[in-house]
Parts: C-alpha cells; structure tokens; sequence
C-alpha cells in the first residue's frame, strides 16, 4: 500500500516548482561528483590506457567523445519531446521548464557530435565531411534543436511559447529512428552502432570499458547541466512567488 | 458578395451551404473560391518557382550536360521554395478577421476543416507546380526518361510538403514575423521529402525502378495525412488562445 500511495505523490511532487527546486539542490553536489569523476577516469583512461586501433592507430581516440556525445544528443531530444508531452497533457510547469533547459544544451552537444565526427573524419574517410545518411540525419537533428529555440524566443508568452515548442519538438520525433537506423537502412560510409543493449561490442573490454565510463560521465554531466539550467529557470519564473523572494534576501 | 462585407442573406446562405455539403467540402469551397477572388496571389509562387529554375542556369553553368545532371534536384528545391514561401498565409488573412476563431469554436470536427484548407492549398500551388515542372525540366535539360519520374515524385511529395508547412504555418500564425521563423521550423522536416524526390527522378533518368522511391514517397504522404492535421490543430489552438 505505501509503495502504491508513493509514486502519485512522487509525481505531483515533481510538479511543484518549489520542491523541485530543493530536490535538485540536493542532488546536485552528488551528480557534480559523479560527472568529475567518470569523466577524469575515463579520460585518463581513454587517452592513457587505452590500447591503440590496429587499423586507425591513436586517432580511432576521439570516439571516446563522439559516440557519448551522439548518443546523448539524442537522448536530449527524446526527455524534450516527452517533457514536452508531460506539458502539454497535463499542463506541469516544470516539464514546460524542462523541455525549454534541454534545447539550448541539445544543440551545444549535437554541435559537439557533429565536429568530433569532422575531426574523425578528415584522417579516416580523407574529408570532413560526407553527405551520408548518418551524418545528414544528425545535421537535421541540430536543425530542429535550431528550430526548437528559435520558435521559443520568438514567442513572448511563456505558457504560449511552451506549447508551440512541444508540438514542434514532437513533430520532429520522426528524425530520431532515421538517426537510429541510419546505418542499417542505408549502406553508409559511416560504421554500425558501437554499443547495442543485447550483444557484446565488437571491440576489446580494453576499449569499451573506458567508453561506456565516457557515456556514463557524459550523462551525469548533462543532468548537472540540466539542473544548473532548470534552478535558474524556477527562479526566474518564479520570482514573485514568496518562497523565491525569501531565498533571494537571505 | 463582392465586397468586403457580405451582407446577412449571403451569410446564412454561406451557412446553409456549408451545412449541405459538410465540413471538409464547405472548408475547401470557401478557401478555393476566396483564393479565386485572388487571383494574383494564385501565380506569384509558380512565377518564383519559374524565376528560381532560372537562376541557375545563369548563376552556375548554361553547359547542358551539367544541366541535366542537376535538373532534379534544382527543380525540387525550387518546387519546395515555392511552396514554403505560400506558406504563411496560409493562415494568416483567417487569424486577423477572426475567421480561424470562428472555425475553431464552430462545432464541426477541426481535423476535417484543417485538412480542407490544405488540400485547397495544395490544389493551389503543389499541383499547379507538378504541372508546370515539365516545362522547366524541359528548360535544364531533364532527359526525357525523367519526365515521368519528376511528375510522379512531385505528385506524392507536394501534398507532403503542404501538410508539414501547415504545421509551420499554424505555430507561427500568432507571431508578427512568422516568414522566416517557419522556413526554419520546416525545412529540417522537408529534406527527407527533398532526397527521396530527387531520388525518383534520378532514378527515373538512369533508368532505375521507380517504385521504390515512389513507395516512400506514398508513405510519407499517408503518415503526413493521419498525422499532420491532429499537429495543425493542436498548433492553431494554441496559437490563437495565446
């Protein structure tokens, strides 16, 4: 019975400003921990220990921030897309906020996916660039985060702006698969997915083992970032409620 | 009727009309014969479209084999130009006299309205453009195998490339500057419609089966037609209730 009674209440929690506010203060120091940590080993590890490509030498190194990067551009995407949803079904202020915080940091993280992949690129394939369909899906994917912000700062109601923004944000959920299945669909110049959840990587532990650490790291990092963003927001929105002008004059 | 203002016999005659024919064909009657009344608006994007197509024989090469190698292509983009750029008022004239208010308290089911005023939209640009693209392949010297596969793909994608536009055109209804703004909200969504259209015709040039290409095409279009009026009116409500 209490478990039962939990999550609604867990839940309606959630969409209170007010306590999101304390829940993210508190559990900030640990995800800030948690970040410095996995992405200081991994890094060391990656660039250190990692034993080098047999084919690609040093340089295959920079998958060990392309593919976390790519992996979370997408993830992004999606939490907008549902937190859009959770807005727009059930009118929940802090998922309006949180579809608004993931844009800005989506976009900076596609942004980063796509120019590790240049950087890859140039010694591998001979250029920085090719119009396969990974690629070009991923570019789309920066375009609609593009899209996502552009039409949030165009619109000066912030209700308005955050159901306008859903829409969009979930019509452009039909890019994601594209992404996903890219590389299967198509015979691309682009390599197959490094991790999948039910088969074992094609490469060495010595050399998964730091990249799954990266993806972790990656993620604690951007729920840091995440909550960086969103406690500004609550803030800002927030800021003639009673409880916001007590914390700012103490 | 000509004037601006029509007066109340010709409005409940409007009204027994539409109750006659049903939403979706009164919606479509009304937005074709306003559009009629205008007719200048009607050749200003197949102008464009025409204009576009010329550019680039001037801007890269007059040198026919260049020309008909990216034929397809330039008559796709110019085709999707044209239609994003018939785009925003789409909406526009029925939002500032309060029409689309109107349509959206009115009792009829919002879904059928919504898809009426695209397909008068489509019937308006994307199939006046399907028509005139021989005319322009002609210009850049499509080869005449790809004649077919240009009209068959531009048959399928244009109603596509109306449908998502809408969505564009209904988030940014409220907004004064909304003509950019909707050229950034949708041509990420058109370049899957772009690369599979151009596609067709390039196929249909090296002689390649067509019905691959065509057959996404289709899909697209079936997804777009269940789908895109439930986004259409979500966009327009809140749009106008903001």
């Amino acid at each position: 019975m209490a478990d039962k009674k939990w999550l609604p209440r867990w839940f309606y929690q959630l969409a209170s400003p007010r306590w999101c506010y304390d829940i993210t203060g508190k559990l900030l120091p640990i995800f800030v921990i948690a970040a410095v940590l996995t992405l200081v080993v991994g890094t060391v590890w990656a660039l250190a220990f990692a034993p080098a490509d047999y084919q690609q030498g040093n340089s295959f190194r920079i998958i060990y921030i392309h593919v976390p990067s790519s992996i979370l551009a997408q993830s992004c995407y999606m939490l907008m897309a549902v937190a859009g949803a959770i807005g727009l079904i059930w009118k929940m202020k802090v998922a309006d906020m949180v579809a608004k915080c993931c844009a800005p940091i989506g976009a900076s993280i596609a942004i980063l996916s796509l120019a590790t992949g240049a950087i890859w690129g140039k010694p591998t394939w001979g250029s920085w660039w090719v119009w396969d369909a990974r690629l070009t899906s991923m570019l789309i994917l920066f375009f609609l985060y593009l899209g996502v912000i552009a039409l949030n700062s165009a619109i000066e109601s912030e209700r308005t702006a955050a159901q306008s923004t859903a829409v969009l944000a979930l019509v452009g959920l039909v890019n994601i698969p594209i992404i996903k299945y890219s590389v299967d669909w198509w015979n691309t110049l682009h390599q197959p997915a490094t991790f999948t959840l039910t088969e074992r990587p094609a490469m060495p532990s010595e050399m998964w083992l730091p990249l799954l650490v990266m993806v972790i790291g990656f993620y604690c990092f951007f729920a840091v970032a995440m909550m960086l963003r969103l406690r500004n927001e609550i803030i800002q929105r927030e800021r003639r409620s009673s409880w916001v002008r007590a914390l700012m004059t103490n | 009727m000509s004037d601006s203002m029509p007066n109340r016999p010709a409005v409940d005659a409007m009204i027994t009309e539409c109750r006659l024919d049903g939403p979706f064909w009164g919606a479509l009657k009304r937005e074709l014969l306003l559009s009629y009344r205008r007719k200048s608006d009607l050749v200003n994007p197949l102008i464009f479209f025409l204009m576009v197509a010329t550019l680039f024989p001037l801007g890269v090469s007059p040198d026919p084999t260049f020309l008909a190698d990216v034929a397809p292509g330039v008559v796709w983009v110019a085709a999707l130009l044209a239609t994003l750029l018939s785009m925003d008022s789409l909406f526009r004239s029925d939002f500032e006299d309060g029409t689309l208010e109107q349509i959206l308290l009115s009792p009829q089911p919002l879904y059928l309205v919504v898809l009426a005023k695209v397909l008068a939209h489509w019937m308006l640009t994307g199939l006046p453009l399907t028509i005139l693209a021989p005319l322009l392949g002609v210009m850049l010297f499509l080869p005449g195998d790809g004649m077919w596969g240009l009209v068959l793909s531009l048959l399928l994608g244009t109603p596509t490339l109306s449908l998502v536009g809408a969505i564009g055109a209904a988030l940014t209804v409220g907004l004064r500057k909304g003509g950019v703004l909707i050229s950034l909200l949708v041509l990420p969504l058109y370049i899957p419609v772009l690369i599979f259209g151009s596609a067709a015709v390039q196929g249909a040039v090296t002689g390649l089966p067509l019905g691959g290409y065509l057959a996404i095409l289709g899909a697209m279009l079936s997804l777009g037609l269940v789908l895109a009026p439930l986004a259409i009116g979500a966009a327009l409500r809140i749009s106008v209730s903001g």
